[in-house]
């Protein structure tokens, strides 16, 4: 009996496979109870925004496919329409390269700036990833030569002289740097001056003969979307210097220099930029010698520069401070003077910290180059506002054209805010 | 050790020598001040020699001749320029204390919900969030002013026999002019009201600090919400009552060409003050999000260990430590608001930048001594704010340990 | 004082600036082109075309004076200017010459060192209303909301008359045309406030224009015309006399199709001056004989330039009014090529 196998078993020997959760517990639905409708509030608040949602995709989505996109003004757009909702776009199409390049930049040189446009986002590429091979940096350190010599054109001797005389005021610091930093720095940057005055003589005779030219386009042809980029582009490569400078000025152990730049950055801290701008505009030329013009655009890239500087030195300032201090004692401790430590041991640092800051201060600026619109220059919000508007063709077509300039700010600024977030999670593991 | 002796200074010592180099630096930047300065000014003094012009601040004392239509003051159009000025100065000051306000409310209330474990409303928030972020504001502005101009009714609509437009409840009536509201009218004895009003509010402030006395003392716990509510409106509109009704409101209504009465909220102002506080209400948000979570989770779960519900864990919690990180960033969105509210000029709202920088230039020609001004204006509100923002933080950095 | 005279002449090297001295024409004729400020866009008098050419009343005589100096009237870069930055424009040398609407003021002459060469347009501040207001004065409209263009002398006789007939208003300060025409349309103000011209023009770019009237008040007058910085006579002189030419052909009957015909032979001594194959007028301008040949023959005379931008054969469809010639009853008088 004993050795017979009972068939009864009292004790399960394998597991029973698991039975799926409650259908509530599970899937879209259990997904739906905890994200969308927990609890009362939870409920309400979702069923708002559903009707929030619902309210503007209905007045929007028959508006934007119901667009008109092939009609050359707006009364045969409101026609075409025959009274329904919809948007007429055609305005973007016939006013593209308007919006685009502005009013007076040559018609049949478009493709210059535009290469230029491109080729930015390949200088870009090694800059902003890590990943890619950095003998490509050298390409993006061509690049601002390559960009000024598309859009404005004229000779390219002038682009080549101006990059001798950065090749130049390098090789003359290689050399005498191990005198002393700032013997180095002082004879680089005047060597870079007397190759810039002599390249001067050099650019005139080849403005004269031609040499490899592309048609000149004054800076005051720039306009639409392109001076919002040039402005951009141009402001934030400067002013990071500027700011660098300034921020090590303000942790400056000199009191002269250290009060200069406080009051420096805190001025231009505490002004709106309309009033730089208008100041660039309309004062400027008061304190220039009696008869001297120079270009708006110049003046304004002036302005703009010292804005953003005074911003991004607050954003390393805060990377410096950051550092701990025994990052600046065993520096002092190797026997690095000033220029060596702050160059090797103490801005890559504090710059990597302060990326995201400066990638923020960028952003705003590039969203401040905007307001160049107000002193009658033709930026993208300039032409929506005067010649598109104003014209008998196209008055009254809002909602189109503020959308397109807004969408267009966005594409690029959200592209480079994520790109800052990507970039803080990587230094972020990087410190772990 | 022996320090170098005097007698060995050389002149190559100014560069090398780091004990003089500091001189040198700062003597030669000094210089090179002095002579920008000197530079300009020289160039100043020429242009204007040349020109025939002067600096000279005397336009200030003179009429304008302008009208100005949103003020907070008395003025006319044979104010002075110094006048209009001010004028100026108070919108300034209206617009960006309303845009400051409702931006932190509106932020605070987002970077909250933004965290919330609704899924859908979360989205909806960041999306709000990238949304307003990433346009610049003037474009803001402007389409915000669009709004106003284009979408909602003229006041003719409001006319004839059978309008396309009404008015809520008969009191308020959104144009495209503004909004026109009811202005309270106060007679005899309204003083009365607003001192007992005044009062319960004093009240309130007594009963909760008696409630959380309370509560720190025998642990019993008393209702604060509906007691606050009943001290605060109770006593006065018992006596509102009892005294006659002597306060009542005075209701826009349709006379001539627009809507009198009431009071007007200008639709620039509208626009300025809403596209300002959505844009910067963006950037509260995400410093409310970053504030928050930067509070370590341990400190919600010793609060929810406690047997604290939700709501009470935010409140009592989560918030009053992350006020201390959200507060320096508020600041100086504040400040940013301040500054940006000089776009008012995109749609006609007359502030500083519309006054003094705007119609009284144009008219006197006077470019250097106004724009001085104005940058003077707005630098000393930026340095007022920071005042405030390092008395702020000296006062939490002595509470941490 | 020394030192920083020279170091201005160095700065002035080092940031590659031209200087304008006296000599504007110089300037001018070294450049290839002429700088001339333009509004930021009123039609009919100056704006960019859908092909972002100017165009309109002042923009010609922009041209003409380009082709009088360099031969060529497409040798002008616009440059668009709003009320606040016309005049440190031009102070400053940015343009050389302003054809911008300006009115032609005591303050603007006097105080702020500029000389009008002459008017081109004689004009006054008018009203525009939607007809549906049923006002047919501006003297009814008192307690209207009123949008008027900043930065002109608009608001300043905006406040005079209603001060004066003892009404109240409600200014909208706008910035530009589009905006102001933006809100009229959209009923935010009741009446809109500018040049007569300027409304005309208005008034041509609504989808009715039937719609709206023009009030019969003008309440200013507003005598619009180039102007260039003090100083430089020579410079004022060309501007001045190429305006001239431009009236003088019209009164004399020179058009731009018979300009050819008659510089080969005519029997008025005057048009022969003019045309320059008679006298030497060009040459006391500091220009060769035919400058004002290629003027009339760039840009047409005066009214033909009034026809094709404002006239009545335009959507703007202004009559000549004052601005037709002396002979026929209009203010329009040039003095004599002599």
């Amino acid at each position: 009996m004993a050795a017979k196998k009972s068939n009864v078993a009292f004790v399960r020997e394998t597991q029973l496979p698991e039975l799926p959760p409650p259908s509530i517990e599970t899937g879209l639905i259990k997904w739906m109870r905890v994200n969308l409708f927990g609890g009362i509030s939870g409920t309400f608040l979702t069923l708002v925004s559903l009707f929030a949602i619902y309210y503007i995709l209905s007045g929007v989505l028959p508006w934007i496919f119901n667009g008109i996109w092939d009609t050359s003004n707006v009364r045969e757009c409101k026609k075409a329409l025959e009274g329904a909702s919809g948007g007429c776009f055609s305005v973007l199409r016939e006013r593209w390269y308007q919006l685009l390049f502005g009013i007076t930049y040559p018609p049949d040189q478009y493709w210059r700036p535009s290469i230029a446009f491109v080729l930015l986002f390949l200088a870009l590429m090694p800059v902003l990833f890590a990943q890619i091979p950095r003998v490509l940096l050298i390409f993006s350190g061509l690049y601002p030569f390559i960009a000024f010599w598309l859009i404005w054109g004229g000779t390219i001797v002038a682009p080549l002289v101006a990059l001798a005389g950065f090749f130049v005021a390098y090789f003359v610091y290689q050399n005498l740097v191990n005198q002393s930093f700032a013997v180095g720095a002082v004879a680089g940057l005047f060597a870079a001056i007397m190759t810039w005055w002599v390249g001067s003589f050099v650019i005139r005779f080849a403005t004269e003969m031609n040499v490899i030219a592309l048609e000149a386009v004054a800076s005051r042809d720039m306009g639409g979307f392109m001076l919002n980029m040039i402005l951009g582009v141009i402001c934030v490569f400067l002013s990071l210097p500027l700011g660098i400078l300034l921020a090590l000025g303000r942790q400056s152990s000199m009191p002269i220099i250290k009060w200069i730049c406080v009051i420096f950055i805190e001025f231009i801290r505490g002004v709106p930029l309309i009033t730089l701008l208008f100041v660039a505009n309309v004062v400027l030329a008061y304190f220039l010698p009696p008869g001297t013009t120079f270009d708006l655009i110049l003046r304004v890239i002036i302005m703009i520069t010292f804005f953003a500087a005074a911003y991004i030195a607050e954003v390393i300032r805060g990377g410096l401070a950051a550092l701990p201090r025994g990052q600046y004692e065993a520096a002092d401790s190797v026997g690095l003077d000033y220029a060596q430590s702050m160059r090797l041991i103490i801005l890559p640092q504090a710059l990597k910290i302060s990326i995201p800051g400066i990638v923020n201060v960028a952003v705003g600026l590039f969203k401040d180059t905007t307001l160049v619109s107000v002193i009658a220059m033709f930026d993208i919000v300039g032409m929506i506002r005067g010649p598109i508007l104003a014209s008998t063709d196209w008055s009254g077509v809002y909602w189109e054209l503020w959308l397109f300039a807004a969408l267009l700010f966005f594409v690029i600024c959200y592209g480079i805010s994520q790109y800052s977030q990507w970039l803080e999670r990587q230094l972020a593991t990087d410190r772990r | 050790m022996s320090a170098p002796s005097q007698a060995s200074f050389k002149i190559s010592m100014l560069l090398n020598d780091t004990r003089y180099r500091g001189y040198t630096f700062q003597f030669t930047s000094l210089l090179l001040l002095f002579v920008t300065f000197s530079y300009l000014g020289s160039n100043l003094i020429r242009n204007l020699e040349e020109a025939g012009l002067n600096i000279s601040y005397a336009f200030l004392g003179e009429p304008a001749g302008y009208d100005i239509n949103q003020r907070l003051i008395d003025y006319t159009s044979q104010s002075t320029h110094m006048r209009a000025t001010i004028v100026g100065v108070l919108n300034t000051l209206l617009v960006a204390f309303l845009a400051c306000l409702s931006a932190t409310i509106l932020g605070v209330v987002v970077g909250v919900l933004r965290l919330s474990k609704n899924w859908l409303i979360s989205k909806l928030m960041a999306v709000y969030v990238e949304a307003f972020r990433n346009v610049p504001v003037l474009i803001w502005i402007i389409i915000v002013f669009t709004i106003m101009t284009a979408v909602l009714p003229s006041p003719r609509a409001f006319r004839g026999e059978d309008p396309s437009a009404s008015m809520i409840f008969d009191a308020i009536a959104f144009t495209n002019r503004g909004v026109y509201i009811p202005a309270p009218v106060f007679g005899a004895g309204s003083l009365i009201i607003i001192f007992i009003f005044l009062t319960s509010i004093l009240a309130i402030f007594w009963y909760r600090r008696y409630a959380t006395k309370l509560l720190y003392g025998t642990g019993k716990l008393l209702p604060v919400f509906w007691p606050s509510m009943a001290i605060l409106f109770v006593p006065s509109f018992v006596v509102f009552f009892a005294l006659g009704q002597p306060i009542s409101l005075d209701y826009p209504s349709l006379t001539g060409f627009n809507f009198s009465g009431g009071w007007t909220v200008r639709g620039s102002l509208i626009a300025l003050w809403f596209a300002l506080a959505i844009y910067t209400g963006a950037f509260i948000a995400e410093n409310v999000r970053a504030g928050i979570l930067a509070i370590s989770v341990g400190q919600t779960e010793a609060a929810a260990s406690l047997g604290l519900r939700p709501n009470r864990v935010m409140n009592l919690v989560i918030l009053p430590q992350a006020l201390r990180v959200i507060i320096p960033p508020l600041i100086s969105q504040f400040l940013n608001i301040t500054k940006n509210s000089s776009l008012a000029i995109a749609v006609g709202y007359m502030d500083i930048t519309g006054t003094l920088g705007g119609i009284t230039l144009n008219q006197t020609g006077r470019a250097i001594e106004a724009i001085l001004l104005l940058m003077l204006f707005y630098l000393l509100i930026s340095l007022s704010i920071s005042a405030i923002m390092n008395v702020y933080n000296k006062t939490v950095s002595l509470k941490e340990r | 004082m020394k030192l920083l005279n020279f170091l201005g002449v160095a700065a002035a090297v080092v940031l590659g600036a031209g200087t304008v001295a006296a000599a504007t024409l110089d300037d001018v004729q070294a450049r290839g082109k002429l700088n001339c400020g333009v509004n930021t866009g009123l039609v009919g008098f100056a704006a960019p075309d859908a092909n972002g050419e100017w165009d309109g009343f002042d923009v010609a005589v922009c041209r003409a004076v380009a082709a009088a100096v360099l031969n060529d009237p497409s040798a002008v870069e616009f440059i668009s200017l709003t009320g606040k930055t016309r005049f440190p424009a031009l102070s400053s040398g940015e343009v050389d010459m302003l054809s911008r609407n300006t009115t032609w003021t005591f303050s603007r002459d006097v105080d702020l060192k500029f000389e009008f060469v002459g008017v081109n347009y004689y004009d006054g501040q008018g009203f525009m209303v939607p007809r549906s207001l049923n006002v047919s004065s501006a003297t009814e409209l008192d307690g209207a909301t009123v949008c008027i263009q900043t930065g002109t002398t608009t608001e300043l006789n905006l406040a005079d008359f209603f001060r004066s007939n003892n009404m109240s208003y409600d200014p909208v300060p706008i910035e530009t045309n589009a905006e102001a025409r933006q809100q009229y349309i959209a009923g935010s103000c009741d009446v809109y406030t500018t040049d007569a011209s300027g409304l005309a023009a208005t008034r041509a770019n609504f989808e009715n224009p039937s719609d709206h009237v023009l009030l019969p008040e003008i309440v200013s007058k507003e005598p619009l015309g180039p102007l260039v910085r003090h100083g430089d006579h020579e410079w004022g002189d060309i501007v001045r006399w190429t305006l001239n030419a431009l009236i003088a052909a019209e009164e004399l009957g020179i058009t731009s199709a018979n300009v050819n015909e008659l510089a080969g032979g005519t029997n008025s001594p005057e048009v022969s001056r003019i045309l320059g194959t008679e006298g030497n007028l060009g040459e006391m301008l500091g220009l060769d004989a035919e400058w004002a040949k290629r003027v009339i023959a760039a840009v047409g005379n005066y009214g033909e330039i009034f026809a094709k931008h404002l006239g009545e054969s335009t959507p703007i469809g202004l009559e000549r009014g004052l601005n037709a010639q002396w002979t026929e009853g209009g203010l329009l008088y040039s003095p004599p090529f002599r």
